[in-house]
């Protein structure tokens, strides 16, 4: 570890200051050191989506970042935004619809989602399934994730749902 | 896996990289965005002793008209260059090209001369660059060079950049009156590298076509133009006749044509010239 470097973070709305390995990912960095291990470890090559956690507002690949380029940033996992309630539609609607099973590909796939809602809550099916498309689920076939996020999106708009 | 272990400087200016090179030499490796160097760290295809992170570095994202060309920095990410209303008026080939590169949190990191430095040969931004007629800026200690796209990708994974030098931004001629684009590519999954792709671009006249650019991408070491099958289109009518010629003589253009572990050189070259239709009809407005 002679490289080390201190890096300081805003981490699910807390100051966090750390010495690391450079070569340290952003997703091991917040498992290993932080145990935040709702953020998944599939790929670590930026296929599976697993690790998708939020950096400055925008979901990132957390195996495609290194800890030490989180310097400075604000970063938020899906404890975060568990925590805070952001998603709690999402997530009921995830359950109601059976849109998981092993519950691996979760964590990412919410947040995916919420990217996309937050920007267009009236996103067609295409464009749900166009927005997951970098995220796999080896469970449900999709079809009922995109059903779960398609309704969070309708009643967010203040249809029924 | 894990990448091996390496020295991390953040560069906050030019400066600070060519000292790095001056230091470390060949050891040393740029990243930007990452999304490509990540995976080759994290596979340990790649393990340099040393990274120079160019993040910092001011005035290396920026995207703006200057004189006839769109200029867009290193550092502007896919993101950025994805929803920018100038790459939109001024390079829409590029604007066609964005939505298709990997997916929404790779284009969030993912820089613009991060996807042309690495040169992956089935990448989306090679093309479109070769296409345009693009001139890329690379920087050095003694100053910044100039070269034209058909001179920079040089092979598998190589560009012109230098030991010691770095890419800052590319040059684009804006589109001209008249001129349209299209895009298109064929992928196993949304956001996957091409199997097969086309960008072009051409001034349109009712349904003749002239100064046609068609570069290939994902059937070689590098982007290819297909010279033969544009003069097979130039200046006549885009007929079935006239499409069908042009995808004849594709086959002259990528007589070197490369399969790869998914995809016979064969079924490329039938895929390619099936682009080259649909892209032909996209420029005159037929639907595909």
């Amino acid at each position: 570890m002679a490289f080390e470097k201190e890096i300081t973070l805003t981490l699910n709305g807390e100051a966090v200051s750390r010495r690391i390995d450079p070569r340290r990912n952003l997703v091991d960095f917040l498992r290993e050191e932080m145990q935040l291990t709702g953020s998944h470890v599939g790929c670590e090559h930026g296929v599976c989506g697993a690790c998708t956690v939020r950096v400055d507002g925008e979901i990132v690949r957390g195996c495609l970042m290194l800890a030490v380029q989180a310097d400075g940033a604000v970063v938020e996992t899906i404890e975060g935004v568990s925590d805070s309630g952001e998603i709690a539609d999402l997530q009921a609607a995830f359950v109601e619809r059976n849109a998981l099973q092993c519950g691996f590909c979760s964590p990412g796939m919410l947040l995916t989602a919420q990217d996309l809602l937050k920007a267009n809550p009236g996103a067609s099916r295409d464009e749900i399934r166009e927005h997951i498309s970098g995220n796999y689920c080896r469970c449900t076939g999709y079809q009922a994730i995109v059903d779960a996020i398609e309704k969070v999106g309708r009643q967010r708009r203040g249809g029924d749902s | 896996m894990k990448a091996a272990s390496f020295d991390f400087i953040k560069a906050s200016s030019l400066d600070d990289v060519f000292d790095a090179f001056d230091q470390y030499g060949d050891d040393a490796v740029i990243i930007a965005g990452g999304q490509s160097l990540m995976p080759a760290l994290n596979m340990r295809l790649s393990a340099p002793s040393h990274l120079i992170d160019i993040g910092s570095v001011p005035g290396l994202g920026e995207i703006l008209v200057t004189g006839g060309s769109l200029r867009i920095g290193a550092l502007a990410r896919h993101r950025e260059v994805a929803s920018s209303p100038e790459v939109a008026a001024h390079a829409p080939l590029i604007a066609k090209a964005m939505p298709l590169i990997a997916h929404a949190a790779i284009r969030n990191r993912g820089t613009f001369g991060g996807s042309l430095a690495n040169a992956d040969p089935a990448s989306e931004l090679p093309a479109c660059t070769l296409a345009l007629g693009a001139t890329f800026n690379i920087a050095g200690r003694g100053g910044t060079r100039q070269v034209a796209a058909s001179d920079f990708f040089q092979g598998l994974y190589e560009t012109a950049i230098g030991e010691g030098e770095v890419l800052v931004g590319v040059d684009i001629p804006v589109i001209q009156d008249g001129e349209k684009a299209a895009f298109s590519e064929l992928v196993r999954r949304s956001g996957d590298y091409a199997t097969v792709g086309v960008a072009a671009q051409a001034q349109v006249t009712g349904k003749a076509l002239s100064n046609v650019r068609l570069a290939f991408f994902a059937v070689a070491d590098r982007p290819l133009l297909a010279a033969a099958a544009a003069a097979a289109i130039e200046g006549r009518a885009c007929t079935a006749e006239v499409i069908k010629a042009a995808q004849d003589d594709l086959g002259r253009d990528l007589a070197g044509i490369a399969g790869d572990v998914h995809t016979e050189a064969a079924t490329k070259l039938h895929l390619a010239r099936v682009l080259l239709g649909r892209a032909l009809n996209e420029l005159t407005g037929e639907a595909a």
